[in-house]
């Protein structure tokens, strides 16, 4: 044997015949749930080489596809980026769908609670909120019954009362306009107080002595003293109170959220109405102790102007 | 020390002479062992403890004092032993035992004096010993057969064995040339 030193051939030839034999063995020998052990020793000797190939070439072709074979890339990012504009658009709308129809179920809810209410509906299609007035424009008008001095309401609350009727349409003054004003009371001790706006968010509620007892969260309601109004709907609760030098400085934070008017109920009469309150008015406002018997819970007791 | 030994004074080694036997006298014996290790235990089944491939592959191993030639004996041995043992054993699993004890023998052969009955005793007892652990090593590694490494029956197997293998190898000392 060339290249073996001549003391080494014999181990050289041992090991050479041990390994034929250890093969000739494996050919023969059947493992059960494997096969014959020769297919057992080359699978097993070849699937690392399989592995380590199939993950080199894996990886060959990751990187080509991810860093070489670009040339479409640019395309199908622009594609994709405009569709995801386009999906974003489609969910904003129906976010917006969804809201809307929330608020016309809230609305129609309300609407079957008072059926015996002559008011009608309609939809806020403009604005001119500035600090010198905050109105609305309605898409109602003396055709569908609106005049002037007629209240204006949401579900929420109130909203504030017709100024200008035309034939279409027609211009609200919202609550928080500071020539606005709303007669209101707190719904639990009663005391009956004018709110009116100032041209900002919040409402404030006037002349209300230093020693009445005022507290932040308190609900106002409307007295129906200003014949525009019913008793007990909603105006706002209580944000802020400070001492004057007479009276209070109560700030309110109106229940409708004026802001964002989209639907509105317009009460077709000047008369003095009932109005029947949700029932998903607090429970506390009921279960006060002391408090007044309103004319959503006591209608009996309501005062009639 | 054999009177055919010689030994070098200025390395103090000792060169032992390697025996050359008559033409045929190996493949003779070997086939002659091989057909008695088949055909005596279905007349004699005491006789199937007697290994007598292993003992011809001892003797020529240490007789012929080189290793290629004696792991090549050994492995035509076993693998005709294994042809004639049936299909419950495998090609292969008497002649990997018998090629690793031909190289053996011939090593050992070939650095110890081996002429001497009591060595000759001595060895079959350890290359019966080394036969049966590689034929059990192989068993439990390959065939997934977990074998006893020893047994008495063994022991007594080497023994007599052994005892054969002074005879025998007294026997196979005439066919050496002289």
């Amino acid at each position: 044997m060339v290249g073996i030193p001549s003391r080494h051939r014999s181990l050289f030839l041992l090991g050479g015949v041990i390994v034929l034999q250890v093969l000739l063995l494996a050919v023969q020998i059947k493992r059960d749930s494997q096969g014959r052990l020769i297919r057992v020793w080359t699978v097993g000797a070849v699937s690392p080489f399989e592995r380590a190939g199939a993950h080199g070439i894996g990886s060959i072709r990751n990187a080509w596809n991810h860093y070489f074979a670009l040339q479409n890339t640019s395309r199908e990012n622009e594609e994709l980026r405009r569709e995801n504009d386009a999906l974003k658009l489609q969910i904003t709308q129906l976010q917006s769908k969804a809201a809307e129809a929330d608020r016309l179920a809230a609305l129609l809810k309300f609407r079957q609670t008072n059926v015996d209410v002559p008011m009608v509906s309609a939809r806020v299609i403009g604005c001119c909120v500035d600090s010198a007035s905050q109105t609305i424009d309605l898409d109602r008008g003396e055709r569908d019954g609106i005049r002037r001095n007629m209240g204006v309401i949401t579900p929420d609350g109130v909203v504030g009362k017709v100024i200008e009727a035309y034939q279409d349409t027609a211009q609200v003054l919202l609550l928080t306009d500071k020539d606005s004003g709303v007669g209101a009371m707190l719904a639990d001790s009663g005391i009956q107080k004018p709110v009116g706006g100032t041209g900002e968010s919040l409402l404030v509620m006037k002349y209300v002595p230093n020693e009445d007892d005022v507290s932040t969260g308190q609900r106002v309601v409307t007295s129906g003293m200003d014949r525009i109004f019913p008793r007990d709907l909603p105006v706002g609760t209580i944000a802020e109170i400070k001492a004057g030098n007479t009276f209070k400085q109560i700030r309110v934070r109106p229940a409708a959220n004026l802001e964002r008017l989209q639907e509105v109920f317009v009460l077709l009469t000047l008369k003095p109405l009932e109005i029947k309150q949700d029932s998903r008015a607090p429970a506390s406002q009921a279960a006060t102790p002391g408090a007044p018997a309103s004319a959503a819970n006591n209608p009996a007791a309501a005062e009639k102007p | 020390m054999n009177i055919n030994d010689t030994f070098d004074i200025r390395s103090g080694e000792m060169h032992i002479e390697v025996h050359k036997f008559r033409a045929g006298a190996i493949f003779l014996a070997a086939g002659l062992a091989l057909v008695l290790q088949a055909f005596l235990p279905v007349y004699l089944p005491k006789a199937a403890i007697l290994d007598l491939p292993l003992l011809i592959t001892i003797y020529f191993g240490l007789s012929r004092r080189n290793p290629s030639t004696g792991l090549l004996l050994g492995m035509v041995i076993g693998i005709l032993q294994d042809s004639l043992s049936g299909p419950t054993v495998p090609l292969g699993l008497y002649g990997i035992a018998k090629t690793f004890i031909g190289y053996l023998a011939s090593s050992i052969g070939a650095r110890l004096d081996t002429e001497h009955p009591a060595a000759r005793f001595a060895l079959t007892i350890i290359f019966f010993g080394a036969h049966q652990g590689l034929i059990v090593l192989t068993e439990r590694l390959l065939l997934s057969q977990p074998e006893p490494w020893f047994t008495i029956h063994l022991g007594i197997a080497a023994l007599i064995n052994a005892v054969v293998a002074v005879f025998l190898f007294m026997l196979l000392d005439r066919l050496r040339k002289s």
